[in-house]
């Protein structure tokens, strides 16, 4: 005998039909709706580039072909400014001219040298951010801070910093400052400032309000209170950011450099679009091997200073 | 509960001091840390030379460029000739349109007789242009004028008068220049050659280099002027961006807003080939000074960008995914090869990848396009394959012990766990890169990055750059917030 349902569950059993139908509906919307703005996508993309698609591709192998050197021995010459076998009087072989002599005998290798000054202009915009940063999270935290007129301005103003794009900080800084790594760093730690901010105020307001209600019992001012409440919790938090920003920033310097802020950056632009194979190598692998090197370092620390909860992915 | 009291822990102090005694390290930390930070900002201080850059600088030329952002000038040019005749005239693109007759400046016209030398064939200033060659020929009579001074009547502006604010205006008649700021005055007479020499000492607001040079006259945020021996540069600045919607050459302009709607609904035809309507869009989106329609066109671009790179990196990132799980695909050299394949994509970087496709494919969005995918495979094949080592081993257990296949174990055991995490971290990257798309376009990979970044190498243009910078703080702004509405309800639904 055929099992019946009873009424009540025919009705069940009918709008569960007409809801899956309705989901199944939706589904096909929304995968026919992706897959008509992928397509125009795509074809607005085509036609905006300066080169198409289908016409560049057969091309692609042949530019990276150029991008190969002569001999491999050549991406070391190009590291470390030896002098090349090839060398023509072109900029492509002219390794020993980016020489920087410390003393007669001994000198910094070009490429290395500019690799330390962005990795400096990244550690020095992360203290600054970091220094800043905290005096403005203090002033944006709710437990430490009851003012509403401190803390709303501290919070807009860090907004303001962060909404900005770093390359339009780094433009009007190069508009009236002379060329050189300031507009970089003005530009990075600005940035680094409101996103920093934001991140520290956030830790300070989830601290442990103990300490404070102590200090604050023993009458210990507003500094004090700082210091001796909440500097001492919120400070694993801040080093961990600290690090996490130092890696963002290795990686934000480099491209302000490479759209006209000097260092490692506007070498790699130059020497690619004038299609200098070695010298283009040697500068992909140093850039390559500090930013393991930077992100390896800091998660060695961070695991150190936070365990292994904290870490974000780094964006 | 055993609690010490003061006396207990006086005592316990006096026999093991070492107890209670903080550690060396617990002590100096921070003042060891502020004093490497002090010394590591005195070297850069030092290194980038930091100090003489900034003793170098004209913020003078910051506070111009930066109050240009949301200002605009008309720089109308008052010449005094040496007969008395004076004239104002605007520069041909000043976006006062052609018609100038604003409110903030008099102008009050009388009849002269002018005595105009006459162009001569042999006039010394167009000697270069002469026909006839008569000039290198020897023997021919010296350059003189040919015709005597023509005598015309002609209409001449006796005085100007423009004013800055309630109690700032610079008057100009033939025979002197008299600026009034905060009651004081500056009287400059006119008529002793090229050199200005102000009668009485300067006020503060006005400067001259060296004596007989020009004098800058200053009012503060309403502008400035320049005066010369014989003429008046002013430059009155006012709050806004100028003809933002209609430029000087369309039809709509200096017309108010309810002119401009009353000929787009009922009025004549200004185009009898299309109606009112169509030519406002038309002008609206050609606007030269603002380049309405590429901006938005180069901001589209940018979107597509980071859209087209996120998603495909996330269907590469998919599978790749799986592969480089532990859980699930359980063989160490694949599992090695894809996490080290995404390794290499994340740090060879945005910045290396944008350069290398913007050589290849020429600058537009493909190449940003491009760079974000590569990079993000990386990123999120790394965070997915993570996610997929953390996920819950027993329903994937119970359907293998049902019999179910290989694929059916991935789809009903392991999808429904990862998926709202993958989506989420997929819109997650979306929004990040709407951010970063900008910056890469900068770099040559276009969009509204390059546009940006061209505008603001010219060093002029800047009400322009603020609009871009707007228009993409706006854009970040709608997609972070439909991003996090995305993830809230998605994660709100895998509660459930």
């Amino acid at each position: 005998m055929p099992m019946r349902l009873s009424d009540r569950a025919t009705l069940m059993e009918r709008h569960w039909q007409a809801q899956a139908r309705m989901r199944r509906l939706y589904s096909v919307l929304g995968i026919g709706g992706l897959i008509v703005t992928v397509a125009l996508s795509l074809w607005f993309a085509n036609e905006a580039n300066a080169g198409k698609f289908f016409d560049r591709l057969p091309h692609f192998l042949d530019f990276t072909g150029d991008l190969v050197p002569r001999d491999w021995l050549e991406v070391g010459r190009a590291m470390f400014d030896l002098p090349s076998p090839y060398d023509d009087g072109s900029l492509k072989y002219n390794y020993p001219e980016g020489r920087t002599y410390l003393t007669s005998a001994f000198y910094i290798p070009e490429y290395i040298d500019q690799m330390a000054i962005t990795l400096n202009i990244a550690l020095l915009s992360t203290v600054i951010g970091t220094l800043f940063g905290s005096v403005l999270s203090f002033c944006a935290a709710s437990n430490m801070m009851s003012n509403r007129l401190v803390r709303w301005p501290a919070r807009r103003f860090m907004e303001i910093l962060r909404a900005f794009p770093d390359v339009v900080v780094a433009g009007f800084f190069l508009s009236f400052l002379t060329v050189g790594p300031i507009p970089a760093i003005a530009a990075v730690s600005i940035h680094s400032i409101g996103a920093l901010g934001k991140l520290f105020f956030e830790v300070v307001e989830n601290a442990d309000m103990k300490p404070d209600e102590g200090l604050r019992a023993v009458g210990g001012n507003w500094i004090e209170r700082v210091r001796f409440a909440m500097l001492p919790q919120v400070l694993p938090n801040f080093a961990s950011y600290f690090l996490l920003r130092l890696e963002i920033n290795v990686r934000a310097s480099t491209i302000i450099g490479a759209v006209g802020g000097g260092g490692i950056g506007e070498l790699l632009r130059l020497s690619i679009s004038q299609n200098h194979g070695a010298k283009t190598i040697a500068i992909v692998i140093l850039l390559f091997g500090t930013i393991v090197a930077v992100d390896q370092f800091s998660a060695w620390l961070r695991r150190g200073l936070v365990g292994r909860d904290a870490f974000l992915p780094a964006t | 509960m055993l609690t010490l009291t003061a006396d207990q822990y006086v005592s316990i102090a006096a026999r093991h001091p070492h107890v209670v005694q903080p550690r060396f390290w617990t002590v100096w930390r921070m003042p060891a840390l502020a004093a490497a930070t002090a010394v590591y900002l005195l070297f850069c201080w030092w290194v980038f030379g930091i100090g003489q850059v900034l003793a170098n600088t004209n913020w003078q030329i910051a506070g111009s460029y930066l109050i240009q952002w949301v200002t605009y000038e008309y720089r109308p040019t008052i010449s005094i000739d040496r007969d008395g005749a004076m004239a104002v005239t605007f520069p041909r693109f000043d976006p006062i349109g052609p018609n100038p007759k604003p409110d903030w400046m008099t102008v009050e016209h009388t009849t002269m007789e002018r005595r105009i030398a006459a162009p001569t064939p042999a006039g010394a200033t167009t000697g270069g242009f002469m026909p006839g060659g008569s000039f290198m020929a020897p023997g021919t009579a010296p350059v003189a004028p040919a015709t005597e001074p023509t005598v015309r009547v002609e209409e001449v502006v006796k005085r100007a008068e423009v004013r800055f604010s309630a109690d700032a205006r610079l008057v100009a008649t033939p025979d002197r220049i008299v600026v009034e700021r905060k009651g004081e005055m500056l009287v400059v007479p006119l008529g002793t050659g090229d050199n200005v020499r102000p009668a009485g000492p300067l006020p503060a607001w006005a400067e001259q280099k060296r004596a007989g040079d020009r004098i800058i006259v200053a009012f503060g945020l309403a502008g400035w002027a320049q005066i010369d021996g014989g003429s008046v540069v002013i430059h009155r600045r006012f709050p806004g961006w100028a003809n933002f919607i209609f430029d000087t050459n369309s039809a709509f302009f200096g017309k108010s807003s309810s002119e401009v709607l009353h000929l787009l609904i009922s009025g004549d035809r200004l185009d009898p080939t299309r109606s009112n309507f169509a030519v406002a869009i038309d002008d609206f989106l050609h606007n030269p000074s603002w380049q309405h329609l590429d901006v938005w066109t180069k901001l589209l671009e940018t979107v597509v960008m980071a859209f087209i790179g996120t998603l495909f990196a996330a269907i590469v990132a998919f599978p790749l995914s799986f592969i480089a799980a532990r859980n699930i695909t359980p063989s160490w050299l694949a599992n090695q090869t894809a996490k080290r394949f995404f390794d290499f994509q994340r740090s060879v970087d945005m910045l290396i990848w944008a350069l290398f496709f913007t050589r290849a494919f020429g600058p537009g969005p493909i190449s940003g396009m491009a760079a974000i995918f590569f990079t993000d495979t990386g990123s999120l094949g790394k965070l997915f394959s993570e996610a997929l080592e953390n996920i819950d081993g027993k329903p994937r257990d119970g359907l293998t012990s049902v019999g179910a296949t290989p694929i059916a174990v991935q789809r009903f055991g392991v999808l429904p766990q990862v998926l709202p995490v993958f989506v989420s971290q997929t819109l997650y990257f979306w929004e990040s890169n709407t951010r970063s798309a900008t910056i890469i376009g900068a770099m040559g990979a276009g969009g509204i990055g390059l546009k940006l970044w061209e505008a603001m190498r010219t060093h002029t243009n800047w009400p322009n750059i603020f609009y871009m910078v707007i228009l993409i703080i706006g854009t970040v702004f709608i997609f972070d917030t439909i991003s996090n509405a995305l993830r809230s309800r998605l994660t709100g639904g895998a509660q459930l």
